[in-house]
């Protein structure tokens, strides 16, 4: 790890101020930016420390919806009663993500600008050629080992997978990010890489994120997220999917529907298509199998991750099935 | 190198004054300017759990900690778990009875992870016990001691 120097700015507009200045790079949780220094990946200069400013780890849960403070971490976020009542799906897309340790450690703004575990990103000195790393550079991914790679929303620059999990749940309920002067919406928020795969996220210099809002609605109330993966804990996603289900008074039919999926694509995956399908109707098994195909439209599967394209449409089909009870 | 900082670390319940580069983590502080060598460096990069520590009461991990990042907090190693000439400390006790180990190297890791996987309420069954330790790798597989151990202190704890 390159040194760098250290500063701990006393208030967020000063943290605004250093973080615009080239070489600076914003320290909460460590998780990832000390990770990626150590692999070459990072190399900051100057490390802006904003984990000790006050006021920004807060969970606000109301009538309206929840409002988390940047700094609030994982496991405080996971463990709050009000998110698992009213957002069960952001709490268990937490507590099913990297390890306890980590999860106390890592913040919620963090956690939505962690950085792809492409293998080819991560090894600079091993793979020089990284579109993302290194603008024009090639892609060495491509033809490479691709089974951990995105089927959707990758371009001939890019097929890394976003890893997350919360920026799943938190874009199945139209979170927003709060940067000070604007507020955008999380899905917007998190690009796909078309021709400028190092263009990740709508961050522009000196913004930093303070708030994560998530409206109240009925089908977050109902929501589960639903992790499949090679092991059965401390591990990526292979296919994830956050879903929340509103029924109409009879208790069957389909009023409004959310369905986001994790681990095959370049940013967290809303699938409209689904929703659309099975809005107005009954929720029962066919119907339910039939429209999470629809996920899929589009897929580019690689020579290794063929297997996502069928797997994804299986796991947002057993969570829409779980969430409603019939599974 | 001429960009050292002095900082305070206060660790196991002592300040300690420290002149390091900000690149230092926590885990090299611990090892090789206070030789607390008790905290493991395994992997060095957030994978294995060997290295947790508590800060202010939390488990972490002490090698993506900057050092610089903790002053002014607290620091807790597994040399701090129970003090000299005391008893074991419940979770260390649980370890020793049910032999919940084999070459040792990760052991401070998961006493110190389990402390606070008791403490947090995420102790209840071994499923649960389970999920909660999935941080702290074994390469030796030690791990269905490891849960009985867990277990042991969690119900001798309540």
């Amino acid at each position: 790890m390159r040194d760098f120097t250290y500063q701990r700015p006393a208030s967020l507009a000063e943290a605004r101020n250093a973080a615009a200045l080239p070489g600076a790079m914003l320290l909460a949780g460590g998780t990832t930016l000390l990770d990626l220094a150590k692999c070459g990946v990072a190399a900051p200069e100057t490390v802006i420390d904003i984990s000790h400013l006050p006021g920004l780890a807060s969970i606000e849960v109301g009538l309206q919806g929840a409002r988390i403070g940047a700094l609030a971490k994982m496991s405080a976020v996971a463990d709050n009663a009000g998110i698992i009542r009213e957002f069960p799906a952001v709490s268990e897309a937490l507590w099913q993500s990297a390890s306890a340790q980590l999860r106390n450690m890592a913040t919620i703004g963090g956690n939505l600008l962690q950085r792809t575990r492409c293998a080819y990103f991560r090894d600079p000195s091993g793979f020089p050629a990284c579109n993302k790393r290194n603008p024009g550079s090639g892609c060495s991914a491509l033809g490479g080992v691709t089974r951990n790679h995105a089927v959707l929303g990758a371009s001939p620059s890019c097929i890394a997978t976003n890893p997350g999990d919360l920026a799943v749940a938190l874009v199945a309920f139209d979170a927003q990010v709060e940067l000070g002067a604007r507020t955008v919406a999380l899905e917007d928020f998190l690009l796909t890489p078309g021709d400028h795969p190092e263009r990740e996220t709508d961050l522009r210099p000196g913004e930093i994120i303070a708030t994560v809002s998530i409206p109240a609605s009925v089908a977050a109330r109902r929501s589960t997220y639903l992790k499949v993966r090679d092991r059965q804990s401390y591990e990526f996603a292979a296919a994830s999917a956050a879903v929340g289900i509103e029924f109409e008074p009879d208790g069957r039919t389909i009023r409004d529907l959310r369905v986001a999926l994790g681990g095959v694509a370049t940013r967290p995956w809303r699938a409209r298509n689904v929703e659309d399908a099975l809005k107005g109707k009954v929720l029962e098994p066919d119907a339910v199998r039939r429209a999470s195909l629809l996920a899929m439209e589009g897929a580019i599967a690689q020579a290794d991750n063929h297997y996502k394209i069928e797997l994804a449409p299986r796991v947002v089909a057993r969570a829409l099935l779980k969430t409603g009870e019939l599974a | 190198m001429s960009n050292k900082i002095d900082i305070t670390l206060n660790v196991n319940g002592r300040p300690e004054a420290l002149q390091l580069e900000p690149r230092v983590t926590l885990l090299d502080a611990l090892r090789e300017q206070l030789g607390l060598n008790g905290t493991k460096k395994g992997c060095d990069q957030g994978q294995c759990g060997a290295c947790t520590v508590h800060i202010d009461g939390e488990r972490v991990l002490a090698c993506l900690t900057l050092a610089a990042q903790v002053e002014g907090r607290e620091v807790t190693t597994i040399e701090g778990l129970s003090k000299p000439g005391q008893k074991a400390h419940p979770v260390q006790a649980a370890f020793l009875e049910q032999d919940a180990f084999q070459c040792g190297y990760c052991t401070p890791g998961q006493i110190m992870s389990a402390v606070s996987c008791i403490r947090e309420g995420h102790a209840g069954s071994d499923e649960e016990i389970r999920e909660y330790m999935s941080g702290n790798l074994c390469r030796c597989g030690a791990y269905p001691h490891i849960v009985a151990a867990v277990r042991q202190a969690a119900e001798a704890v309540q």
